[in-house]
């Protein structure tokens, strides 16, 4: 299915994707192209494949046995799953926040520190880098007299913050997310999504949902999906308003799925 | 199963036919009592109005805790937007019959001018329209609803003969400018009732096929 019409350039095209867990197939040629300062999110029914497809576009499921893909998925142009990538520099570039936050035992600081850190970043460099990073998943104002406390004592929505500040404090282009609000209440689902719609500025957004609402208060475009298969993309209004397919159509009013 | 959504989407379609039955049956009350030349009709009309009002605004009101409660979607979304705007047209149309009772009543007080032929027809036709497009948005039959589009240009037409017509009256005679004046009102208030139904019948497109036809050129 080729993308929706739009001015911005590709990040990742997805093309001919299969995916198998074991005898399992999980992804049936799916072609998809995801956009720069755009964010895409990506519905369906449980197990149709929606977490899987982000999951390969920074090689998370590599983590999983017995796993097998064919097809390509192309980051500007490259094969990231050629034998030549550099699975943690992919991954540097294509960041993630996951369904239950999931800092380190650490300090706050050290938190958004430690991909820095390996990277090698100066000490000079660090407090404003931190601070950058904090202020962009807007948790610096709720954190900045308490820098060396425990993000363990933070609550969940701040939680999941940090780990966006994590996530973006080693500058990639990508922010991949696996139902980040999932495990919040209301007023930090809120406050998340307010922040995908500033980081849009600057990074690249995938976003897997389970929440319709969500989906089309926070993207661009939606793809949905439907037992391992692409069913429609195309821009979030056209898919809440006006889907092409009646799949998709009885998904999206709560009559399937 | 059926959803508790669908039978209250299914409720607001109910209140939707209520209203254009009554709608229709105001416009046919009117054109009786200027033909009639019934004056207590004519009253009636008038006040089966306020009924319309109500229901457009129980119309209003259901729709929005539709919106409000359900966050409806897609098809759903479209079905209660275009239910409100279908609403709004009935109420005109209302407002036009109204106006249409209003000159009956005048008019029975004086000597028929002639006999009523053009106009009676313009009526059928309108009413025609409101019930077929009505018909289309029941059935889920954009192609009815597009078909009730093309029979506006007949009213239309009517509309321009009768103009012409009384016109010629009021120039031979000017003794029939006030009964003149009437009828050509009342024509043209047929003729808004047919464009009403004519943006009935565009909703009914939009509903079905998501691709809004109004304003459209040729």
């Amino acid at each position: 299915m080729d993308s929706p019409q739009s001015s911005s350039l590709p990040i990742f095209r997805v093309s001919s994707l299969n995916f198998w867990y074991g005898p399992k197939q999980a992804l049936f040629d799916v072609d998809v192209t995801i956009r720069r300062n755009q964010s895409t999110a990506l519905i369906g029914p449980s197990g149709c494949g929606k977490s899987t497809l982000l999951r390969c576009l920074n090689r998370m499921n590599d983590l999983i046995e017995r796993t097998r893909v064919s097809g390509l998925i192309a980051l500007h142009g490259q094969d990231v799953y050629a034998p030549e990538v550099d699975v943690i520099e992919l991954r540097k570039r294509v960041g993630m926040v996951f369904q239950k936050s999931n800092p380190f035992p650490k300090s706050i600081f050290d938190n958004v520190a430690y991909g820095l850190r390996i990277q090698r970043v100066g000490k000079a460099d660090l407090s404003d880098r931190i601070e950058a990073s904090l202020r962009k998943a807007a948790l610096w104002d709720e954190v900045k007299d308490r820098l060396d406390d425990s993000a363990m004592a933070l609550s969940g929505g701040q939680q999941q913050r940090l780990c966006i500040a994590r996530a973006i404090a080693v500058e990639p282009e990508v922010l991949l997310m696996d139902e980040p609000c999932s495990a919040l209440d209301p007023v930090a689902t809120a406050k998340i999504e307010e922040l995908i719609q500033d980081l849009k500025k600057d990074y690249t957004i995938v976003i897997v949902t389970h929440n319709m609402q969500q989906a089309a208060r926070v993207s661009d475009y939606t793809a949905f999906f439907y037992l391992g298969r692409l069913v429609e993309f195309d821009a979030t209004t056209k898919v809440f308003t006006n889907p092409a397919n009646q799949q998709t159509e009885d998904y999206v009013t709560g009559r399937f799925g | 199963m059926e959803l508790h959504f669908d039978q209250e989407l299914t409720q607001l379609k109910d209140e939707l036919l209520r209203m254009s039955a009554q709608a229709e049956q105001n416009v046919a009350g009117a054109l009786k009592a200027l033909v009639a030349r019934d004056p207590a009709l004519a009253h009636k009309v008038d006040a089966d109005d306020s009924q319309l009002d109500h229901l457009q605004m129980e119309i209003d009101e259901r729709s929005i805790q539709l919106i409000a409660l359900r966050q409806p979607k897609a098809r759903d979304l479209r079905f209660i937007i275009v239910t409100m705007k279908i609403a709004s047209e009935l109420e005109r149309i209302g407002d036009q019959a109204v106006n249409i009772a209003h000159r009956a009543e005048e008019l029975s007080g004086e000597p028929l001018l002639k006999p009523l032929l053009d106009i009676p027809q313009m009526a059928d036709l309108a009413r025609g329209m409101i019930h077929d497009a009505l018909d289309a948005f029941v059935y889920a039959k954009p192609d009815a609803a597009r078909a009730v589009i093309q029979r506006d240009e007949r009213v239309d037409s009517l509309n321009r003969q009768v103009q012409r017509e009384l016109t010629s009256f009021m120039i031979e005679d000017p003794r029939t400018i006030t009964r003149a004046l009437g009828l050509i009102n009342v024509a043209r208030h047929l003729e808004r009732v047919a464009d009403h139904a004519t943006n009935i019948a565009e909703e009914v497109v939009y509903l079905y096929e998501g691709r809004d036809i109004r304003h459209q050129t040729g």
